[in-house]
């Protein structure tokens, strides 16, 4: 295991090379000069000239490649070129937001959808199985800021019971912290549950038709036990895969629901780094969201094994 | 504050009644420190994200917004379009016109505590007059500049008579002339200041910026305002709140929810769809503070066949009705102008000469005429199409759809604003991504004269501004109208740039319109001005 755990994260360099390769190449060739954005419309052409050189720009691609490796190597991400701020406090910034949204909306989810789509499972063809489905094809269907603006007009312009945007970090009180997380977390939570019920359910029926779930009842177990202990944990291969790739989703940014409430999250900074061509802080971010992917990724892998001990990695 | 709904006070006889008294009277307190502290910050939606700090270096309006908070001028215009001192005391011309001595008022400081000198002065505008427009014709007509015989003193001695030192140095809009600390101005104006300090009437907090979710500012308790009243950019800016928040909302709606919900305390520029709903709450005002409003332009590629050919041009200008183009970026007829006027309408240059098919929409014969004795062979016009920007999506449909109609080919390409902004600055051919046209916005303080007028710059690719016209007369006439001594001679030659512009089809403005904004009627004395000011606002 240890020495899977050691090959997966050999393997991750040459994929982070290639995504910051990339990355790098991708941007380059976009049309776009952030050297034309900081000047304005006045600038004469040797003025660009002059603010290309200060940012670098005017270096041969490849020179301007390996510059920015050997700073990654360093551990500096560089400098935002719009704002000079260093694009790690940037992004830093931007964490708590992201991370915070990520892990309420995956824990609210996971405590409704899983026990709404064993029900479901369980109760196959009923009106609670029913209604599950009705809630998920909804969660599927209606758009994150249709549900985000229909949470504002309800509970914070009618009811006023929250604040219509904004974010509070967990430093400044935990009740702030939650009045302020909480909308934007049943919004997409709404969406997660429909997710992850769906996939519980679809994993649940396979089990719950196996001889294996017959015998434990034939045993005289009883329904809970066979459906939480024999059943559940059967099928959570598939919910942990869903559950990781959405928490991934997530940390690599929601813009919508960011830019609906409000919150600073790494998803905004990428659009709007994106928009103004601000080359440093759109590689960073990226290369961040891909090493977030892989490290989830090893994280499911090794969850894989703690759930279902039939599963061995070489 | 909240507390648990469950939550039961139970008063024993005295001490009872004297714990829930206190218990009262701190809740009380609290909630008035917290009310109190709260009327302190003004927070405020703009119209965009501050992204670079330094007014020189870029002519984004965020940036000069940001400069007005933290930078002072020397001259302001008031809400006469005339300019008044502001950081000057006085000053004096010779008598031959070409020495200029200003003393400055006395107790400007920097906000790291240095006095404000001469010196730093000609630092200032020696890097503002490399980067804009009206500056580097100021700059033509400069001799040298430097600190006068005592520190507070500063002098420009000119080559030759200008009539327009105190105009340019009073310039409201893009870039600005700022004054800062000589070792910030001696920064190359194609690179960023360092450091953000002024001498104006907010101090940056820097520790608290965050790029695209905030910007703050705390009020500068040492800055001496002007004793007039604030009159547009000019007079005394009297800070009434102890710190500005700039929040970035980029969503229209949560910006209007909190609005609504007290939130913010004022948003730059709502959209004009939201317009109605906010001024039907009495808790809400919405007025249109920038006179000038903004104006809405064409500009052709002079370099690109066709558009090389005059005659093209002029039927493309001759097929646009600003009505149309107005009614589908605006729609509500009470905020927009039907405004022929290169120099804006309503402005002591304001001219309709050359534009009658423009407003009364009556060119489309005309423009078939220009296009069959031009010979227009179906080549497809490139207009570059911004279809992230929600005041510059609307314009470029119209106009092709009226070029369409009047027998041009349109390949209309749509591309994020910063990839137009890019390709713009490119004189290659269309074979090798050139480009034919685009529309942009200008607020009407950049745009009022033909010294601040980018577009009716003559000079050609060497030095002309992004279509590139090379009509030499225009540049005689700019010249002739930065030394022309009188209103009236210039108002001659602002309406002779105009009809020549129009006649070589250089531009053309496709309406003038407005962006009222809305604030909360807890804050008082917001300003007409040419950009968003904070001074003179109090909030309850």
């Amino acid at each position: 295991m240890v020495l899977y755990i050691v090959q997966r994260i050999l393997a991750a360099i040459p994929v982070m090379g290639f995504v910051a390769l990339f990355v790098f190449l991708l941007l380059r060739l976009t049309p776009g000069d952030p050297a034309a954005i900081i000047a304005g419309d006045t600038a004469t052409p040797d003025q660009l000239d002059a603010i290309r050189e200060s940012l670098g720009l005017n270096e041969p691609l490849f020179v301007q490649f390996f510059s920015w490796i050997g700073q990654l190597l360093q551990g500096d991400f560089g400098t935002s070129i719009l704002s000079g701020k260093p694009v790690l406090e940037l992004i830093a910034d931007r964490m708590e937001p992201t991370i915070s949204l990520a892990l309420t909306t995956i824990i609210l989810s996971v405590l409704i959808a899983v026990p709404l789509g064993v029900i479901a499972a369980w109760k196959q063809g009923t009106l609670i199985d029913r209604f599950v489905m009705l809630l998920s094809v909804l969660g599927f269907s209606v758009p994150v800021f249709v549900i985000g603006y229909l949470m504002i007009s309800a509970f914070s312009m009618q009811l006023g019971w929250f604040p219509v945007q904004g974010f509070k970090p967990l430093g400044e009180g935990v009740g702030q912290f939650f009045h302020r997380i909480a909308l934007p977390t049943f919004t997409l939570t709404l969406l997660y549950i429909a997710l992850i019920a769906r996939i519980t359910r679809t994993s649940m029926l396979e089990i719950l038709g196996d001889d294996y779930v017959r015998t434990a009842r034939a045993k005289g177990l009883p329904e809970r036990k066979v459906l939480m202990r024999h059943a559940l944990r059967n099928c959570s291969v598939p919910i942990i895969t869903v559950i990781g790739i959405g928490f991934a989703l997530i940390i690599s940014g929601v813009v919508v629901t960011e830019s609906v409430f409000n919150l600073p999250g790494l998803g905004r900074l990428t659009v709007d780094a994106v928009l103004s061509r601000d080359y440093p802080v759109i590689q960073a971010v990226i290369l961040l969201a891909s090493l977030i992917y892989v490290v989830i990724n090893l994280l499911i892998d090794i969850a894989y094994v703690l759930l279902d001990p039939r599963i061995r990695y070489a | 504050m909240n507390f648990p709904l469950n939550m039961k006070l139970k008063p024993k006889g005295l001490t009872g009644l004297l714990r829930g008294t206190m218990f009262a009277a701190t809740v009380a307190s609290l909630a008035m420190m917290a009310g109190m502290a709260d009327a302190q910050t003004l927070r405020a939606v703009k119209h965009s994200d501050l992204r670079v700090l330094d007014p020189i270096l870029t002519t984004a309006y965020m940036s000069r917004n940001h400069g007005y908070m933290i930078f002072d001028t020397l001259y302001a215009l008031d809400e006469n379009l005339a300019p008044q001192p502001q950081m000057v005391d006085t000053h004096t011309v010779s008598e031959d016109g070409l020495t200029y001595t200003f003393t400055l008022r006395d107790g400007l400081m920097f906000h790291d505590g240095a006095p404000v000198t001469g010196a730093d002065v000609a630092a200032s505008i020696a890097r503002w007059g490399e980067r804009d427009g009206m500056g580097q014709v100021l700059m033509s007509f400069v001799d040298s500049m430097d600190q006068g015989g005592s520190p507070n003193e500063f002098v420009i001695n000119l080559k030759q008579p200008y009539g327009l030192v105190i105009d340019s140095l009073a310039k409201p809009s893009s870039n600005v002339p700022f004054i800062m600390p000589k070792r910030l101005a001696e920064t190359p104006s194609t690179e960023a200041i360092p450091e953000q300090i002024g001498s104006g009437p907010f101090k940056w907090v820097a520790d608290e910026y965050q790029p695209g979710v905030r910007a703050v500012y705390e009020k500068n308790e040492d800055y001496v305002p002007r004793s007039e009243p604030a009159s547009f950019a000019a007079g005394g800016k009297v800070v009434k709140v102890d710190r500005v928040e700039w929040v970035v909302m980029p969503d229209d709606q949560t910006a209007f929810n909190a609005l609504q919900a007290g939130e913010i305390d004022y948003w730059e520029s709502p959209p004009s769809d939201l317009l109605p709903i906010l001024e039907a709450n009495p808790d809400v005002t919405v007025k249109n503070l920038n006179a000038l409003g903004m104006q809405t332009i064409m500009r052709p590629n002079t370099l690109n066949a066709p558009m090389d050919d005059v005659r093209i041009r002029q039927a493309a200008i001759a097929s646009v009705n600003q009505k149309d183009v107005l009614d589908a970026l605006v729609g509500n007829p009470e905020l927009y102008n039907l405004c022929g006027a290169m120099f804006v309408c309503n402005t002591p240059l304001a001219s309709d000469v050359g534009s009658e098919t423009l407003v009364k929409g009556n060119g489309m014969e005309k423009a078939k005429a220009l296009l069959a004795d031009a010979g227009y062979d179906g080549t497809p016009i490139v207009i570059m199409h911004p279809t992230d920007v929600g005041t510059l999506r609307t314009q470029p449909v119209v106009v092709a759809q009226a070029m369409r109609d009047a027998g041009f080919v349109v390949d209309l390409q749509a591309m994020d604003w910063q990839t137009l902004v890019g390709k713009r600055a490119s004189q290659a051919s269309i074979a090798d991504g050139g480009w034919h046209m685009f529309m942009t916005n200008w607020v009407g303080a950049d745009v009022f004269n033909p010294l601040v007028n980018n577009m009716v710059n003559g000079k050609g690719p060497d030095g002309g501004w992004f279509g590139w016209p090379d009509v030499p007369k225009l540049e005689e006439l700019r010249t002739a109208y930065a030394t022309a001594p009188t209103l009236e001679e210039q108002q001659s030659l602002a309406e002779e740039i105009q009809k020549i512009a129009y006649e070589q089809g250089v531009y053309a403005p496709i309406g003038q319109y407005f962006v009222p904004s809305a604030w909360s009627n807890n804050i008082e004395g917001v300003l007409d001005a040419p950009a968003p000011l904070f001074w003179n606002i109090s909030k309850n």
